[in-house]
């Protein structure tokens, strides 16, 4: 327990705590400046926020505004003739609900196997008398520097049936030599004398990393779920290539993907469909499904920050 | 070689039977790691041959460098090398001074509160996928978008300009997407560094009276050096990968000359068109250019005595 709160501690001075309440200098008068370089600083943090946030939230007023209506523009942050019409056809097109049951199945289904295989490759590398810890984890290493490229990837997956199938989304990409050396720079803190006290009670090394290492491991596994996570949310280069034939595996990153290359050839002979409470248009339904896209992940990132900015921050160790 | 075999006389029966477990789960791995990713490199000889995919690859004619000669004789090839290069660069150079100026200037935000605020936002293009940034940046740039809202309004143009219908204006908006996504997660890191460097060196520079813009010149950014340095080492390897989402998804064909990158070229070429020789002795030059490119950096950095990777 004492282990896991030092680990903790070191997560967050190596994290993104303010650093000004270490340096805090003597108070000086504020020279003109310093006064200047600070409103100029203000100015600039403002406009980035702007730039970063605009975007989502003209989106998120387009989706909540009746369709023909936002084509007039002149929708920034408000919408002007609100509707939820755009949720409900985005709710009832069969392929982009499709698309939202396969996504959440590889994220959950891939999270989970990325996140085990990891973990046990990382503990089996991290020990420190095995005697193939070295070879292993070169092994991996150099995967991280050649691959094979696209087309013989591309063969090698039609080669072992995977093209058309669920499983080309969870079984290629689990383990991957980033999020293992990730854990393992963890691993790699955790203090011997644990181990070696459980191998005298007479532990083997599946007790050892179920019940030792892996409750200790519990912030480098959430940062490694993180990335996995919004990697496979957000992926969609696969289910255009591997399984673009079956339409009940499609995801709802290319579901959106095609409503938006559909809106860009078409944006001049835009069709509104109308009806008694509304009208939508290929536009407003896409931002509802951009935002419906979006959602989860906004919802969640905020909450997991110290976990991926110590990740990160492991991520840059050397080899 | 040697040092394996010694470890194998120093490890008595008894060990050997304890890491039995571990053993099999190696095999698991080393089997994985084979198939997906040590398997498709047999792929490369694809490049030296006339596939054929009845045939196979034991039993397609090798042809020699044919296909690499074809590659480097196609205007187009030389055209995506180009594209590919000039983005990957642009987008190189745009994130990192970007990033690095986002960090020193939020680290000197004094209001704490607002300072996290701040970062939470910044990272949140981070987390949106491709094809939502480029939705989004067609509806921003598009004839009644914001951006020709804005320029309109301070007459700054007078007619709306169609930002995707002219070359000169696709390398910019693949950097400034790239700058919008990637800044504040970027940035992370070199937070962290910052709030390594020794307090008493900012100190010392206030006693000299240094001012801010001198803080940040003589201690934050020597500080905060071999992060820099480490990260664009580690970038600059993946340079020509830097490029596919992102044209795929904004190219049309009124772009095509600038946006086409290897990548695209090689499913284009590859997937597309089924010359599948082609496609991979495009995905060789890629690798193999990356892979010098890592080494030149390493090397140079090993030289000055800086930070490194290997």
């Amino acid at each position: 327990m004492e282990m896991a709160l030092t680990n903790k501690k070191n997560f967050n001075e190596g994290g993104y705590s303010a650093p000004e309440e270490k340096y805090k200098i003597r108070k000086r008068k504020a020279s003109p400046g310093d006064i200047a370089f600070h409103i100029c600083n203000g100015i600039f943090m403002i406009l980035f926020v702007v730039i970063t946030l605009y975007p989502v939230l003209n989106t998120l007023a387009i989706s909540l505004n009746d369709g023909t209506d936002a084509l007039r523009g002149g929708i920034y942050l408000i919408p002007r003739k609100f509707s939820l019409k755009n949720y409900a056809t985005v709710l009832q097109k069969d392929n982009l609900m499709i698309g939202a049951v396969v996504t959440v199945a590889r994220t959950l289904i891939g999270t989970a196997l990325a996140l085990i295989t990891n973990a046990i490759l990382a503990f089996i590398v991290s020990r420190k008398n095995f005697i193939f810890a070295k070879q292993l984890s070169l092994f991996w290493v150099i995967t991280m520097y050649v691959n094979g490229g696209m087309i013989p990837i591309f063969l090698l997956y039609k080669g072992l049936g995977l093209t058309n199938s669920f499983a080309v989304y969870v079984i290629p990409g689990m383990v991957s030599a980033f999020n293992m050396l990730v854990i393992r720079t963890y691993m790699r803190g955790i203090p011997d004398s644990l181990e070696e006290s459980a191998q005298l009670d007479g532990a083997g090394y599946t007790t050892i990393f179920l019940h030792i290492i892996s409750p200790l491991c519990k912030p480098v596994y959430a940062t490694v779920a993180l990335f996995v996570a919004v990697g496979q949310w957000n992926s969609w280069f696969d289910a255009m290539l591997y399984n673009r034939m079956s339409d009940n595996l499609t995801t709802l990153q290319y579901e959106l993907m095609k409503l938006l290359s559909s809106v860009t050839n078409q944006s001049s002979s835009v069709e509104a469909m109308k009806n008694s409470s509304g009208s939508v248009t290929p536009m407003s339904v896409r931002a509802a499904a951009t935002i419906i896209t979006m959602l989860p992940i906004i919802c969640i990132y905020p909450f997991l920050q110290q976990y991926f900015v110590s990740g990160l921050t492991l991520g840059g160790v050397k080899e | 070689m040697e040092q394996k075999k010694r470890l194998f006389k120093n490890i008595s029966l008894v060990e050997f039977k304890r890491q039995r477990v571990l053993i099999i789960w190696s095999v698991f791995f080393v089997a994985y790691g084979l198939v997906f990713c040590y398997a498709p490199l047999v792929g490369w000889l694809m490049a030296f041959q006339n596939y054929k995919p009845k045939d196979g690859i034991l039993h397609s004619a090798f042809i020699g460098m044919t296909k690499f000669k074809m590659l480097f004789s196609d205007a187009t090839f030389i055209r995506v090398i180009r594209n590919t290069l000039a983005m990957g660069v642009i987008n190189l150079v745009a994130t990192f001074v970007m990033a690095i100026l986002f960090a020193i200037l939020l680290n000197e935000i004094r209001l704490k509160g607002s300072k996290k605020v701040i970062q939470t936002i910044s990272y949140l293009p981070h987390f949106l996928s491709w094809i939502i940034v480029t939705g989004i940046l067609h509806d921003a740039l598009s004839g009644s978008g914001i951006v020709n809202e804005l320029l309109t309004k301070f007459h700054l143009v007078s007619q709306p300009i169609n930002f995707f219908a002219h070359e000169e204006y696709f390398w910019p908006i693949v950097a400034f997407a790239n700058v919008w996504k990637e800044t504040g997660w970027n940035a992370i890191i070199y937070l962290a560094a910052i709030t390594a460097i020794d307090p008493s060196l900012y100190e010392a520079a206030a006693i000299d009276g240094a001012g801010r813009w001198n803080k940040i010149k003589y201690v934050t950014l020597p500080g905060i050096k071999p992060t820099i340095i480490i990260l664009l080492i580690m970038n600059i390897g993946n340079v020509l990968n830097a490029g596919f989402e992102i044209q795929y998804l904004l190219g049309n064909g009124l772009v095509q000359q600038v946006s086409q990158t290897i990548d695209i070229y090689v499913l284009k070429w590859g997937i597309s068109q089924m010359d599948y020789s082609l496609g991979t002795a495009a995905g060789i030059f890629k690798s193999a250019v990356s892979i010098v490119l890592i080494l030149i950096c390493n090397t140079i950095a090993k030289r000055h005595g800086e930070e490194r990777l290997f």
